[in-house]
């Protein structure tokens, strides 16, 4: 298992014959959390070198993208980063629109920010408690971690689905939000900041948790650029790209809230940019709810949005439109787009291809786990195996959106 | 509109006669290049001090309707100025190499296996080009269109009950 290496010197004909020891971290490894496999040439306890593999969980999504109609693709995207699944969702049915030229109701515009910030909230708690976990701090996460139920309660009474959602329709919303969903919302916003004060006391200012993440796998803004990072990741690095200030979509325009930036780009960063977001997230929602306009819940768009049922019973036409739908015989305009919305990771990209067919043509999904967990060897050389797992968890790399 | 005509000039000046074509597709500049230049205006395009695409968004393959060309998309941005533009290029299914861009960014490295592994695009001078999301036996290009998803050979599903 082990390999020698000899190192020679100008005076001594010898100086070192060190061993470095192999150590497979994964792929299954309760401090992994998720399939990753890193093998890892040991110095001690000082990482060497790292060897990562991936595509435990490849499901091809791809590939099973081009044989499928465009409302169940969405679905796939759930399964991407399933922390936040209702960003992807939105993502996705906001690339279709923009290749249909569809205009959406400032309502449902408003309804979609609610549930990606909530969402956004659900997959920082994650995270950051996850890095909390990883230090030894459990005590945040079980605190915390009830909030992240909270919101899978709001997702549940909206859609009827927790994790893998499936939120919405090509075009906004099939119904109204229920007065139960409105009230969970409210105790939701009322409360949570109670909790997320909690959680803040016990670690932001945490000596043990300082010592333990403050320069723990630090990387500079040129590194993290040149990798192409995005998110909260970047911005800990100190570059202040947030694709809803540079791109606005869904009406992000019309809310005000800042950029958390960070300077080291080191674990303690990250945590800290995730942290702020979950405040600018909460506000951003309390700014919708306040300025909710008024009107319809989805666009005009027949060909995907399903009929409400009793004209199904009782119009001809909506019932040929019922079943093109849930048969998936509309075909979509020729065209190409790329849409890329702020996912819990930072920019999440559709690049779709449509041939004028009922499904894409070629569809490609810019994951950023994928693309900036190839850092991670750099990241993690000659720090301790310890970090190196801290590192990961304050990446926040999700499996389901590593592997496709 | 503006960043079209911006990019497609300085692109005509240095690179004359390899830009086959320059469009504009849903407000993205979009621009195919000759395949065997691709690198050198790749790193005209990072280096030029007024355009400065810096940043490799994306990199991914494709496969042309007729099924015998491949093709290479990259998506640049240009941050500070928020500049994005996309490129191609297309070459034959039976010759698919492609300088690498990995020298240029990092980033590009496990992007080009992906694109490797699905297609079977083989970026020279790429550091490490293997599969990644694949088992490393697998012997086809998985995403190429000879491959379908479904048995073939199902004869319960038929396409033409469906209308298709």
């Amino acid at each position: 298992m082990s390999k020698k290496e000899t190192t020679y010197s100008v005076n001594q004909e010898v100086i070192e014959e060190k061993e470095y020891s192999t150590l497979n971290l994964g792929p299954t490894h309760p401090a992994t959390h998720g399939i990753f496999q890193n093998v890892l040439k040991m110095d001690g306890e000082i990482i060497h070198s790292a060897v990562p593999t991936i595509g435990y969980i490849h499901r091809a999504f791809e590939k099973l993208a081009e044989r499928r109609p465009y409302a169940q693709i969405t679905p796939i995207t759930d399964r991407l980063n399933y922390c936040s699944s209702p960003i992807n969702n939105m993502g996705w049915y906001m690339t279709v629109e923009k290749l249909l030229g569809a205009k959406i109701p400032k309502r449902a515009e408003y309804h979609r920010v609610i549930i990606m910030e909530l969402s956004r909230i659900a997959d920082h708690i994650i995270c950051n408690s996850v890095i909390g976990v990883d230090t030894g701090a459990m005590t945040g996460f079980l605190y915390i971690f009830q909030w992240r139920e909270k919101i899978y309660e709001i997702f549940e009474e909206i859609c009827g689905a927790r994790l893998t959602t499936n939120i919405g329709r090509i075009g906004g919303f099939d119904q109204e939000w229920s007065k139960k969903t409105w009230d969970l919302i409210d105790t939701f916003l009322k409360e949570y900041p109670k909790g997320l004060k909690e959680f803040s006391n016990l670690l932001e200012r945490n000596k043990i948790f300082m010592d333990r993440t403050v320069n723990c796998g630090p990387i500079s803004a040129e590194m993290a650029l040149s990798y192409s990072f995005v998110g909260p990741n970047l911005r800990a690095a100190g570059v202040d790209y947030d694709v809803r200030v540079m791109n606005p979509y869904s009406s992000y325009e019309d809310f005000t809230f800042t950029v958390p930036v960070g300077t080291q780009g080191d674990t303690y960063d990250r945590f800290m940019v995730r942290q702020h977001e979950m405040w600018q997230s909460l506000s951003i929602i309390e700014q919708a709810i306040k300025k909710m306009p008024e009107g319809p819940m989805h666009a005009d768009l027949p060909d995907f949005f399903l009929p409400p049922k009793e004209q199904v019973y009782n119009n001809m036409e909506a019932l040929i439109y019922h079943f093109k739908i849930v048969m998936g015989e509309t075909d979509i305009p020729k065209g190409e787009v790329y849409h890329c919305v702020e996912g819990g990771n930072g920019e999440l990209g559709f690049y779709l291809i449509s041939d004028g067919g009922r499904t894409p043509f070629r569809l490609h999904f810019r994951r950023p786990c994928f693309i900036y967990y190839q850092a991670y060897p750099e990241m993690v050389k000659g720090i301790m195996l310890s970090d190196a797992i801290l590192t990961m968890s304050s990446m926040n790399v999700i499996a389901g959106e590593l592997d496709a | 509109m503006e960043l079209l005509n911006k990019v497609n000039e300085k692109l005509k000046e240095h690179f004359h006669g390899d830009i086959e074509s320059a469009e504009l597709l849903y407000d993205y500049p979009v621009f195919t290049i000759q395949k065997d230049r691709i690198h050198d205006v790749l790193k005209f395009l990072k280096e030029d001090e007024e355009l400065n695409f810096h940043f490799l968004t994306d990199l991914c393959g494709m496969q042309t309707a007729d099924e015998k060309h491949l093709g290479v998309i990259y998506h640049l941005h240009n941050m500070p100025k928020n500049y994005r533009i996309r490129l191609k290029i297309f070459f034959d299914i039976n010759k698919p190499e492609v300088a690498t861009a990995t020298d240029l960014w990092p980033a590009a490295n496990w992007m080009e296996r992906e694109t490797y592994d699905f297609f079977g695009v083989k970026f020279k001078g790429h550091p490490n080009l293997k599969r990644i999301l694949n088992v490393d036996e697998m012997d086809i290009f998985p995403l190429r269109k000879e491959y379908p998803l479904e048995d073939q050979g199902r004869t319960d599903k038929k396409d033409e009950m469906f209308g298709r």
